[in-house]
C-alpha cells in the first residue's frame, strides 16, 4: 500500500546518504588540489610511536610544531589556526619524511633528524635555546646550566627550563637530552615517562 | 573575539551537506566537482571570512555559484552530436525507478535550488531567498511548488520494483 504522507525529502537524491569513503576521497583530492595551489598553510597528521599519538604539522617551510596527546591535538591544532593560519587540513604527504624519520629513530636506526623545520612558533631566547639542542648528540645529555651558557646566557638556567617546555618540535629537536646538573631527569613537557623512554632508547 | 578554527573542523562539519546540496543541483561527476570548486574557493578565502559569520550559510551560497559555473560549462559542452540516445519510452513500468536526480532536473532551477537549501542544508527561507534572490516567500513558493511536483512524479519514491 501506498503511504500519501511521505516526508518532502523522501527519494531526493540528496538524501542518498554521503559516504565517509566518497567524503573521504574528496577531501584527500582536496588536500592536494590545496597544496599545489599554495593554500594549504598547515598540513597535518598523526603517528602511533612508543611515547604515544603523536600529531605532526608543517608549513610549506618546514615541520613546525610536533605534539604529544597529553597537549591535546585539537587544541594544538586551534592553537596553530590562531598563531599561523586557519587554513589547515590533514594532508599526510608533507609529513610523510617526517613520519619515516621518527620511525627510524623509535627503531633506533636514526640518530640524527634530517628535516626542514619551521622555527616560527618560538622566537628570542628561547629560539636560542632551541639552536643549541642539535648540538646535543644522540645518546648523551647536557645540564639546563650547559645549554645556558652555551646560549650565551648562563645566568638564565630558568628561562632554558622554560624554553625546553615550550619547545614547539619535541624529539626532533632534542630538549629531552636537557637533565639537571645533579643527573636527574627533570621535567619534560611529554611527560616523566616518555623523557625515560627516549633517554633509555638512546642509551641502549 | 571568536577564534577561527582550523579549516579542517569546516569540512567535517559541512562537507556531507555541501555534497548532498552539491547533488540536488548538478549530475553526480559535476556535483563532485562543484565539491571541490567550492571548498577549494572556501579554504582560500577563509582566513578573511568574519569570525561570526554563518559559515554552512556561506559554504551554500559559494556551492552555489559553483554548480551555476558548472551548468554554464555543461551547456558549453553540449555541442549537438549527429546520433542523439533514442528517449526511453515514457511512462513504462521502468519510469517508477527512473534515476530520482533526473525528476529533480525536471524542476525549474529556482524550485530545485529552494529545495536543496531549505531541506537539505536547513537554511531558513530567507537566507534562501538572499542566495537565489526575490523574497522569502517566494522561496518558500518555489520550494513547496517543487515539492508538490516530485510528488507527483513519484508518488511512491525509494521503492524498487520487482520484475512484472
Amino acid at each position: 500500500m501506498t503511504s500519501h504522507n511521505h516526508q518532502p525529502l523522501h527519494g531526493l537524491p540528496g538524501t542518498v546518504p554521503v559516504t565517509d569513503t566518497e567524503l573521504r576521497a574528496l577531501h584527500d583530492r582536496l588536500a592536494e588540489r590545496a597544496d599545489a595551489a599554495g593554500l594549504l598553510d598547515v598540513a597535518y597528521r598523526t603517528i602511533d610511536t612508543p611515547v604515544g599519538t603523536l600529531l605532526l604539522a608543517a608549513t610549506p617551510d618546514g615541520l613546525v610544531r610536533v605534539a604529544y596527546a597529553s597537549e591535546d591535538h585539537d587544541a594544538v591544532l586551534a592553537a596553530l589556526a590562531a598563531r599561523i593560519s586557519p587554513r589547515i587540513l590533514a594532508a599526510p604527504r608533507r609529513l610523510d619524511a617526517t613520519a619515516r624519520e621518527l620511525d627510524e629513530y623509535f627503531a633506533g636506526t636514526r640518530h640524527t633528524f634530517d628535516l626542514p623545520l619551521d622555527l616560527r612558533l618560538t622566537a628570542g631566547f628561547r629560539r636560542a635555546v632551541l639552536r643549541q639542542l642539535p648540538g646535543i648528540g644522540y645518546g648523551r645529555t647536557a645540564s639546563y646550566a650547559a645549554i645556558a651558557a652555551a646560549a650565551g646566557s648562563p645566568r638564565a638556567v630558568r628561562a632554558v627550563g622554560t624554553a625546553c617546555a615550550t619547545n614547539p618540535l619535541p624529539i626532533v629537536v632534542p630538549c629531552h637530552r636537557v637533565i639537571r646538573s645533579d643527573g636527574s631527569p627533570g621535567r619534560y613537557l611529554g611527560g616523566p615517562a616518555a623523557k625515560h623512554l627516549l633517554l633509555n632508547l638512546e642509551a641502549a | 573575539m571568536s577564534a577561527k578554527q582550523p579549516f579542517e573542523a569546516v569540512i567535517a562539519a559541512h562537507g556531507p551537506v555541501v555534497l548532498r546540496v552539491c547533488r540536488a543541483l548538478l549530475g553526480p561527476a559535476d556535483a563532485d566537482d562543484a565539491w571541490s570548486e567550492t571548498f577549494l574557493a572556501a579554504l582560500r578565502a577563509y582566513p578573511e571570512l568574519p569570525g561570526d559569520a554563518n559559515v554552512e550559510a556561506w559554504l551554500v551560497t559559494i556551492a552555489h555559484r559553483k554548480a551555476i559555473d558548472a551548468t554554464r560549462a555543461a551547456a558549453r559542452r553540449a555541442v549537438p552530436v549527429a546520433d542523439v540516445p533514442e528517449h526511453p519510452s515514457a511512462g513504462g513500468p521502468g519510469q517508477r525507478d527512473l534515476d530520482l536526480h533526473s525528476s529533480l532536473a525536471t524542476l525549474s532551477r529556482k524550485q530545485r535550488e529552494a529545495i536543496a537549501y531549505h531541506y537539505l542544508a536547513g537554511l531558513p527561507y530567507a537566507e534562501v531567498a538572499a542566495i537565489i534572490g526575490g523574497s522569502a516567500e517566494a522561496a518558500r513558493r518555489s520550494a513547496s511548488d517543487g515539492i508538490a511536483r516530485l510528488r507527483r512524479i513519484h508518488p511512491g519514491p525509494g521503492r524498487n520494483g520487482g520484475p512484472s
